[in-house]
C-alpha cells in the first residue's frame, strides 16, 4: 500500500496512489448467505489522490466495486452533518477528512458512530438523537408581544452564544461520549450544545425551564468531562466550555 | 401493498421553502413532510452569504430599488409581478425569521446587519448598496436551524428519508385544454429504511424539492440535489419553465466546485488573473467584481480562455482576500476561508484562492403563479398543486438570479405557497381519492431495477452519470453554441438508451441507496434533455445564458419564457410564455 505516484503526471497533476479501507458492515436483510443482522469486515482498495476526502473514496467503492455499500451523504463538504463515522477510531466528517490526513499506507479502519443501533453498514438510527435535541425547547421562547422591528441585540449579547449556533448536529460529538455508549438516558453532548445556544441568547426567556431540563438525572451532570466531544466536533465548537458554562449557570443561578 | 396515509396538506422537501410552507399549513390543517433528507441536510443549510431585503438598517434603501435590481440582474426576463411581492415582503421575510430566533449579525445599535452582494444597488445603479442580511456566512444554515426549530415547536409531522417519485393527478393536463379541470390528488413515496412503498392522498400537495445541479459536474450542489421534484412533475405531463437558465457561480473552489459565497467579494475581495490584473475593471467598471455572476463568470472563463489562467493548466483565476484584516475575514468570511483551507491547503489570509465557475443555481423549474398554484399551461393551474423555492419558477430570477434573492424567494414563496394551499384545502370537502393502481408506477420500476442486481445490465450508474455531468460542464455551462448543444444532445439521447441497460448491486430492500441513486440518475437524464432544449432553442444570449453564435440579447423574439412539456412519446417541446412587465422597460444590462 505504499503512495506511488503515476509515472506520467501531467505538469501540477496530483499523484494518485492505492488505498485500502476495511470497513465495518452490517447486513440487515441477510443476502448473500447472511444471517439477517451479521456485522463484518470487508476491505477494499481504491485508486485515489492525497486530496481526495475518505467520502471520495467511498463513493468509489459505491460507484465502481460494491454498490449495496450505505452511508448517508449530502453536501460533501462539511455542512450538512450527515456523514460522522468512526475513521481510524476517531469521529469524523467523512467529507472532511482527506487521505493525505490518514497515513494512507495503512489501512483506513472505518465504522459507524457508537451508542446508536446500527441499521445498514456506516447507517446508523438517528432518532434517539434527535428526539435528545427535541427534549430542550430549542427553540426561541420569548413572553409579551413583539415588537413591530426585529428585537435589537448587541453584537456583544451575540457573540455570546455564536459557538453553539454552528452545531449541524451530526452527533460526532455524542456519539464519541463514554457516558453516552453506556447510559442511553443521557442526552448527551449535542443536546447541550443545543440548549446552550438558547440559554446564552440575550432575546429568549425560557432559560430556566431548559436549565431545569438540563439539571435532570440524564443532563448535564453525567458529563465527566472527557473532552473527546470537544475533540470530535467538525465545527470546531468548544463543546466541553458550552457544557461548563451550562454547569456553571445551574450552579450560580447566573447566566 | 403500499401503506396509505391521507392528509390535507403534503408537502415534499423539507429544505427552506418546505419548513417555511410547513410553518404556514401546519397551523390551518392537516399537514405532513415528506423529505428524502434529515430535515437539517438540506441544502439550504449550505447557503452563505446572505439573504436580502430593503431594512435600511445601514443605509438609505427601498423595496423598489431592489426591485428595480432584480428585474435588471435577470435581464428583464423576470415576471415583474412577482418581484415586485418579492421585494416588498422582504422586509417581513427577515423580520420573521428574526422573530422566529435567527441570529442574525448586528449593527452596533442592535439592529439586523446587512452587506453588499452582487448586482443591489442603489437608485437603479448608482451605487452597490448593503441590503444582503446574514450570519456570518453561513446565514441558510441558520435559516434551516431556524425553521427547523420551530417546527420542532409547532410539532409538524415529518417522514424523514421518503423519496416521493411520483405525483397523482386527476385529470390529464396534456388532454384538459381551455375548459378541462386537473387536481392534485396525492404523491407516492419511497422509504429507504424500510423499502417499502407509501401513497400520500392529499388535498394539496406542495412541491419544495431544490435544485438540479448534479446535472453538471462541477457544482456547488449537494449530491442530493438531482430535481427531483422537476422530473416528477415533467413526467407528470407538466410543463418545466425557462429551464435553459442555470446560474453557474464564479467562485467555486477551483476543480471541486465547493462555492465561496459572493460576500468574498462584497467584504472586499478582489479577482486577478495570471498578470495579478484586477480584470472585472474592463468588463464592468462600475461595479467591478460586484457585477451580476452570469458576466463575472463569463468573464472568468474568457480571461481563461485568452490565455490569463493561472495555475499549472491556467485554468482558473484568483479571489484575492490578502488585503483584508484577518480579524475581519474570521468575523464575517470564517467558513468559506475554512473550506479553501481544507480543501485546497490554501490560507486565504497570505494567498489568493484558484476559483473557477461552479454551477449554482436553476433559476428555471416548474411554472407558478404568484400564489405558488402549478401551472400546466401558459395560463391553467393545476389544482392543488403547487411548488416553492429552487424546483419552482415565479419567476423572480429570471435570466440570471441575484445573490441573496433566493433565501429570499424560499421565504416569501414558501410562506405564500404554505398559506395558498392550506385555505384550499380547507375550501375543499373531500380528499380525493387516489386510483387502485396509484403505487403500481413506483413499485414496478423499483421492482424492475432490483431484478437487475445480477442480472445482464452491462451499464453501470455511476458511469453514466459521469458521462452525462462531464458533457453538460463542456458543451451547456458558461458558453454554449448551436454545435455542442448537439453534442450534448445525441449524447444525452444515448445515454438515455444505455440508461435502460443498468444493473445495480444492491437487492437488499433496507437503506437500499444504490437503487435510489439510479433513481435519481433517471430524472437527471430527463431534465438535461429538457435544458438542452431550451438552450437550442433560445437563439440569443440573455443572462446566464449565453450563446457564442448569438451573443446579444434579441427582445423582439426572445423576451419570453420556454415551457418545455414532455410528449407521450418521450419527445420535448418547447413554447413559449409573455414575461409580465408591469414597470421596468428592457434596457441594455450594464454596470
Ligand atoms: C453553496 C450554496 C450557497 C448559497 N448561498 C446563497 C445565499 O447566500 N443567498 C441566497 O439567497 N441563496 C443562496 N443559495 C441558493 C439557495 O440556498 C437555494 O436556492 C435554496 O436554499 C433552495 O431551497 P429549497 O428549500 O428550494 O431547497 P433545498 O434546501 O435544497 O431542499 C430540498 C428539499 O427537498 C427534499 N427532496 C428533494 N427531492 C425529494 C424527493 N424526491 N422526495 C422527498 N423529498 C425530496 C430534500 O430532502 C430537501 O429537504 C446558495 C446555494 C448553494 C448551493
Ligand atoms: S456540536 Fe459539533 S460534533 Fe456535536 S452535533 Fe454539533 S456539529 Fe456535530
Ligand atoms: S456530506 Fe454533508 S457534512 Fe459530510
Amino acid at each position: 500500500m505504499t503512495a506511488t505516484a503515476e509515472k506520467s503526471a501531467e505538469a501540477g497533476a496530483i499523484p494518485s496512489m492505492t488505498v485500502t479501507l476495511k470497513i465495518l458492515r452490517f447486513d440487515p436483510d441477510g443476502l448473500d448467505g447472511r444471517e439477517p443482522g451479521t456485522e463484518y469486515w470487508e476491505e477494499f482498495q481504491v485508486e485515489a489522490h492525497a486530496t481526495d476526502r475518505v467520502l471520495d473514496a467511498l463513493h468509489k467503492i459505491k460507484w465502481e466495486q460494491d454498490g449495496s455499500l450505505a452511508f448517508r451523504r449530502s453536501c460533501a463538504h462539511g455542512v450538512c452533518g450527515s456523514d460522522a463515522m468512526r475513521i481510524n477510531a476517531r469521529n469524523r466528517l467523512a467529507c472532511k477528512t482527506l487521505l493525505k490526513d490518514l497515513n494512507p499506507a495503512k489501512p483506513i479502519m472505518v465504522e459507524p458512530i457508537k451508542g446508536l443501533p446500527v441499521e445498514k453498514d456506516l447507517i446508523v438510527d438517528m432518532e434517539p438523537f434527535f428526539a435528545s435535541y427535541r427534549e430542550i425547547m430549542p427553540f426561541l421562547m420569548t413572553t409579551g408581544t413583539a415588537p413591530e422591528r426585529e428585537r435589537l441585540q448587541s453584537p456583544e449579547d451575540r457573540a455570546r452564544f455564536d459557538d453553539t449556533t454552528k452545531c449541524i448536529m451530526c452527533a460526532a460529538c455524542t456519539t464519541s461520549c463514554p457516558v453516552f455508549w453506556t447510559d442511553g438516558q443521557y442526552f448527551g453532548p449535542q443536546a447541550i450544545v443545543g440548549a446552550h445556544r438558547f440559554i446564552f441568547d440575550s432575546r429568549d426567556e425560557g432559560e430556566w425551564d431548559r436549565l431545569e431540563i438540563l439539571n435532570d438525572k440524564a443532563g448535564v451532570w453525567k458529563c465527566r468531562t472527557a473532552f473527546n466531544c470537544t475533540e470530535a466536533c467538525p465545527r470546531g465548537i468548544e463543546v466541553t466550555k458550552a457544557i461548563s458554562e451550562v454547569k456553571h449557570a445551574l450552579n450560580t443561578g447566573e447566566i | 401493498m403500499a401503506t396509505e396515509h391521507e392528509f390535507d396538506v403534503v408537502i415534499v422537501g423539507a429544505g427552506g421553502a418546505g419548513m417555511r410552507a410547513a410553518l404556514e399549513s401546519s397551523q390551518r390543517a392537516k399537514t405532513a413532510v415528506i423529505t428524502k433528507l434529515y430535515p437539517t441536510r438540506s441544502h439550504t443549510g449550505a447557503a452563505q452569504g446572505g439573504m436580502a431585503a430593503a431594512l435600511s438598517n445601514v443605509e438609505d434603501d427601498n423595496a423598489e430599488w431592489h426591485t428595480f435590481d432584480t428585474v435588471k440582474g435577470g435581464d428583464y426576463l423576470v415576471d415583474q409581478d412577482a418581484a415586485e411581492i418579492l421585494c416588498k415582503e422582504a422586509v417581513d421575510a427577515v423580520l420573521d425569521l428574526e422573530k422566529m430566533g435567527l441570529p442574525f449579525n448586528r449593527t452596533p445599535e442592535g439592529k439586523v446587519d446587512q452587506r453588499r452582494f452582487g448586482g443591489h444597488t442603489r437608485n437603479h445603479g448608482e451605487a452597490a448598496v448593503r441590503r444582503a442580511c446574514y450570519a456570518a456566512d453561513r446565514t441558510g444554515h441558520m435559516i434551516l436551524q431556524t425553521l427547523y426549530q420551530q417546527c420542532i415547536k409547532q410539532e409538524v409531522e415529518f417522514f424523514n428519508e421518503f423519496y416521493v417519485l411520483d405525483l397523482i393527478l386527476d385529470g390529464d393536463p396534456q388532454a384538459a385544454g381551455e375548459d378541462g379541470e386537473v387536481a392534485a390528488a396525492g404523491v407516492v413515496a419511497y422509504s429507504l429504511a424500510t423499502g417499502e412503498v407509501h401513497t400520500f392522498r392529499a388535498k394539496s400537495v406542495i412541491f419544495a424539492t431544490g435544485g438540479a445541479g448534479k446535472v453538471f459536474k462541477t457544482t456547488s450542489n449537494a449530491h442530493t440535489l438531482t430535481g427531483d421534484g422537476m422530473g416528477i412533475a415533467l413526467r407528470a405531463g407538466l410543463p418545466l419553465e425557462d429551464m435553459e437558465f442555470f446560474q453557474f457561480h464564479p467562485t467555486g473552489l477551483a476543480g471541486l466546485g465547493i462555492l465561496l459565497s459572493e460576500a468574498a467579494r462584497g467584504e472586499g475581495g478582489i479577482l486577478r488573473n495570471s498578470e495579478g490584473e484586477r480584470f472585472m475593471e474592463r468588463y464592468a467598471p462600475t461595479i467591478k467584481d460586484l457585477a451580476p455572476r452570469d458576466m463575472v463568470a463569463r468573464a472568468m472563463a474568457n480571461e481563461v480562455r485568452e490565455g490569463r489562467g493561472c495555475g499549472p493548466n491556467k485554468d482558473y483565476v484568483l479571489l484575492d482576500l490578502t488585503h483584508l484584516e484577518p480579524k475581519h475575514i474570521d468575523e464575517k468570511l470564517p467558513d468559506i476561508t475554512e473550506f479553501a483551507r481544507t480543501y485546497l491547503g490554501v490560507e486565504p489570509y497570505t494567498e489568493p484562492v484558484p476559483v473557477f465557475p461552479t454551477a449554482h443555481y436553476a433559476m428555471g423549474g416548474i411554472p407558478t403563479n404568484v400564489q405558488g398554484e402549478v401551472l400546466r399551461d401558459n395560463t391553467h393551474v393545476v389544482k392543488g398543486l403547487y411548488a416553492a423555492g429552487e424546483c419552482a419558477c415565479v419567476s423572480v430570477h429570471g435570466a440570471n438570479r441575484l445573490g441573496t434573492n433566493s433565501l429570499l424567494d424560499i421565504n416569501v414563496f414558501g410562506r405564500r405557497a404554505g398559506i395558498a394551499a392550506a385555505e384550499y384545502a380547507n375550501a375543499t370537502e373531500t380528499t380525493p381519492e387516489l386510483p387502485a393502481d396509484a403505487s403500481a408506477g413506483v413499485e414496478q420500476s423499483v421492482a424492475r431495477l432490483r431484478d437487475t442486481v445480477g442480472g445482464s445490465g452491462t451499464e453501470r450508474v455511476a458511469q453514466i452519470r459521469k458521462e452525462l455531468q462531464e458533457t453538460m460542464d463542456r458543451n451547456v455551462q458558461v458558453f454554449r453554441t448551436a454545435e455542442s448543444l448537439a453534442e450534448a444532445r445525441d449524447l444525452v439521447i444515448e445515454l438515455q438508451k444505455r440508461y435502460e441497460n443498468i444493473a445495480i448491486h444492491d437487492r437488499g430492500t433496507r437503506f437500499n441507496t444504490d437503487l435510489l441513486e439510479a433513481i435519481e440518475l433517471g430524472f437527471l437524464l430527463e431534465l438535461s434533455e429538457v435544458v438542452i432544449a431550451g438552450a437550442d432553442g433560445r437563439k440569443e444570449s440573455r443572462g446566464g445564458h449565453y450563446r457564442e453564435d448569438f451573443p446579444t440579447r434579441d427582445d423582439e423574439n426572445y423576451m419570453q419564457h420556454t415551457m418545455a412539456y414532455k410528449r407521450a412519446d418521450g419527445t420535448v417541446d418547447l413554447s413559449w410564455k409573455p414575461v409580465v412587465i408591469t414597470k421596468y422597460q428592457p434596457m441594455e444590462r450594464k454596470y
